[in-house]
């Protein structure tokens, strides 16, 4: 158990290496950073900038760079931004924390609603409630994520019953710890909403595939032959063998969850990753568009890493082979 | 299986024939019909795509009537004039002392199609003052429709263009990789794995953050078109190298080589064409994603910019909250790509299913 898992943790880690190195070939590639949009300012001397330059360190070739950025990110720091004149870490952690409040509940939900469905409409392939359950999804599949933030923000708009924009209202924290979480709660709920809508269908598409498939096998048709009631033989037998591929599914789930994440954020104004990212970026802030990036991919290894992890514990095929 | 069944088995097979038939052509016929439209935006659109009714900003859809006011029937569509009312911007009354029906080849403004062909004629509209405004108009007084279509040729052949962009990358470098084998091999494939691992809009929006912001639409077209295919070359790399190695052991490729054939002469000749069915429905699994990248890349401001229209820069408007909440045609630019991507959904899954049940 162990030993797999380690191994498949030093591959996600010779991944990020991976990444932080392409990101870093692209900062080499930027045309201009922070400072050379400060050339633009007449009140800042060239000499300044010189100066400045060589403090952040960004006169130095980039193996350099990137060992300097290297021992930052040991240190906890990943970087400097220069728009906000701190480290990128104090920047980057309350957004993190703020992503994964959104992305963790919005992806138990998405696959607490996904598998019984997905189940269910296997179960009832061919009727019309699978057919109006298929044309649903794919409807769902092909709408943008982007309409559907907006829609949830048009909701909030018109009913007037939820909150719109931000994580908490303004004097929330004076109230208490229960007033603010119930005030957290209630600000999160449209933004879970549209992020299960948005990231559900794919799953429940698997999840029915993956079903239909080991229902078409001999062994079913003959537990089928026994007499077994049909509701036990959809969740005891059939989902315990089609939860191989699901597992695996689970790391895609949370790279696709994330995704949408980002343009939800922005839409609803939620100050997760997505906001970060998109307005350093305006600022060419770019140590912390690395650090962004390099966020969402640790939730990504780490999100496939629990995959394994579950894919250890359901499969007694894998644990033979580690 | 089912004795009661048997006899029904010619039908039902003759009937399946006919529906795959009809699940593989008819998103084609769509797909087909809906670029020659989009093509044609100079000509099928009423205005052009920065047309400005300043008189008539956040207009909501014109009405086509038959009837008038007077309860006569007309054989015609026709609109009546709207002016704006005194006291509001956006609320217009209509003025049923003019009427105006629709017209068919009217002239209009000057279009080019496809940089070769110009002309005045549209298809239809109507004759001033009067305003055809089929899905209303944006901030300036700006026919939406019209945006809509030019709109179209942006998100629909970014989408396209890196499509064919990054299938050509994947079959170049994943045909390498699988040819060669080896270092090279492990080498490519772990650099096409980073790319897998950063979650799929972050890495868009990454590459696009280490690139210059201020930039020509034409020059952005490219540069998103660009992006889009860097970022996305590394499935059909996967896809290609898997079927490359696969193919590499087969007999007639074996013999070819025993005849001497180098390892450029084998993989242009014998295993690239073997790739061509597995890259095309990558392409049409890839083709609605990157039309999606494109929408999000200019939404978010970091794609193509005004004036020029895409799917994306249109509904950006959308989320001003007064405009969200008044003007809900402000949001049809995000309905758009819904029927595409419907048609390009129900082809994906027709191809894969027939690779599958050819292996």
């Amino acid at each position: 158990m162990i030993r797999y898992l380690a191994r498949r943790a030093g591959h996600g880690l010779l991944m990020l290496f991976g990444v932080s190195i392409l990101l870093f070939l692209l900062f080499q590639a930027a045309p201009g950073d922070f400072l050379s949009e400060m050339k633009m300012n007449s009140q800042i001397s060239p000499e300044t900038i010189t100066m400045l330059r060589a403090q952040y360190g960004l006169d130095q070739p980039l193996p350099e760079r990137y060992w300097r950025w290297l021992k930052s990110s040991a240190r906890g720091d990943f970087g400097y931004s220069f728009a906000y004149n701190t480290p990128a870490s104090t920047l980057l952690w309350p957004r993190a924390r703020n992503t994964l409040l959104l992305s963790v509940p919005a992806l138990l939900i998405s696959w607490l609603i996904a598998v019984p469905l997905g189940v269910l409409a296997a179960g009832w392939k061919g009727r019309w409630a699978d057919r109006l359950f298929s044309g649903g999804t794919s409807a769902l599949l092909a709408l943008p994520d982007v309409l559907i933030a907006l829609l949830a923000l048009l909701v909030a708009l018109k009913t007037g019953m939820f909150p719109v924009g931000g994580m908490t209202s303004i004097n929330a924290q004076d109230q208490g710890t229960w007033a603010w979480l119930r005030d957290l709660g209630w600000h999160m709920v449209l933004p879970v909403a549209a992020l299960v809508v948005g990231s559900l269908t794919i799953i429940l598409r698997h999840v029915r595939a993956s079903v239909i498939e080991v229902l078409e096998s001999s062994y079913m048709r003959a537990a089928e032959g026994h007499g077994l009631p049909r509701f036990k033989l959809l969740f005891g037998y059939a989902l315990p063998a089609a939860a191989n591929p699901l597992i695996s599914l689970f790391g895609l789930s949370v790279a696709m969850l994330l995704s949408v994440s980002l343009l939800i954020e922005v839409v609803m104004s939620w100050p997760g990753i997505g906001p970060l990212l998109l307005e350093s970026i305006l600022a060419r802030d770019l140590f912390v568009v690395i650090g962004a990036v390099m966020l969402s991919t640790v939730f990504l290894i780490a999100g496939n890493l629990l995959g394994d992890v579950l894919l250890y514990a359901f499969d007694p095929r894998i644990r033979r082979q580690a | 299986m089912n004795p009661q069944n048997s006899g029904r088995d010619s039908d039902s097979s003759l009937r399946s024939e006919f529906h795959t038939k009809f699940r593989l052509s008819w998103p084609i016929w769509f797909l087909v019909a809906v670029h020659a439209v989009i093509v044609l935006a100079g000509f099928v659109a009423p205005y052009s795509f920065e047309t400005q009714e300043r008189e008539h900003p956040y207009a909501p859809p014109t009405r086509l009537h038959f009837v008038d006011c007077a309860g006569k029937v007309h054989f015609r569509p026709f609109v009546y004039v709207t002016k704006a009312a005194e006291n509001a911007l956006d609320e217009y009354q209509q003025d049923c002392s003019q009427r105006a029906g629709i017209e068919f080849f009217p002239q209009g403004d000057r279009y080019t199609i496809l940089g070769t062909f110009s002309s005045t004629r549209h298809l239809f509209g109507v004759p001033a003052p009067a305003n055809l405004f089929l899905m209303g108009t944006d901030g300036f007084g700006r026919d939406q429709f019209s945006r809509l279509l030019y709109g179209g040729q942006v998100s629909l052949f970014a989408g396209f263009v890196a499509a064919v962009f990054s299938a050509f990358t994947g079959l170049l470098l994943g045909g390498i990789a699988g040819m060669y084998g080896g270092r090279l091999d492990d080498a490519a494939m772990r650099f096409a794995e980073v790319f897998i691992t950063i979650p799929w809009f972050y890495l868009l929006i990454a590459v696009r953050a280490f690139l210059p912001l201020q930039i020509s639409p034409v020059t952005a077209f490219l540069l998103v078109v660009s992006v889009i295919g860097i970022v996305g070359w590394s499935r059909p790399a996967r896809l290609v190298r898997g079927v490359i190695l696969s193919a590499r052991e087969r007999n007639f490729v074996l013999a070819a080589r025993g005849f001497g054939a180098s390892n450029t002469y084998l993989l242009r000749r014998h295993l690239m064409p073997l790739t061509f069915r597995v890259l095309l429905t990558q392409m049409v699994v890839l083709i609605p994603q990157f039309i999606l990248a494109e929408v999000i890349l200019s939404f978010l401001g970091l794609g193509i910019g005004e004036p020029f229209p895409s799917w994306g820069n249109m509904l950006a408007q959308a989320q001003q909250y007064h405009v969200l909440v008044s003007y809900w045609w402000m949001l049809l630019p995000g309905l758009a790509p819904v029927p595409v991507f419907l048609a390009y959904h129900s082809l994906a899954e027709t191809l894969q299913e027939r690779i599958k049940s050819n292996i």
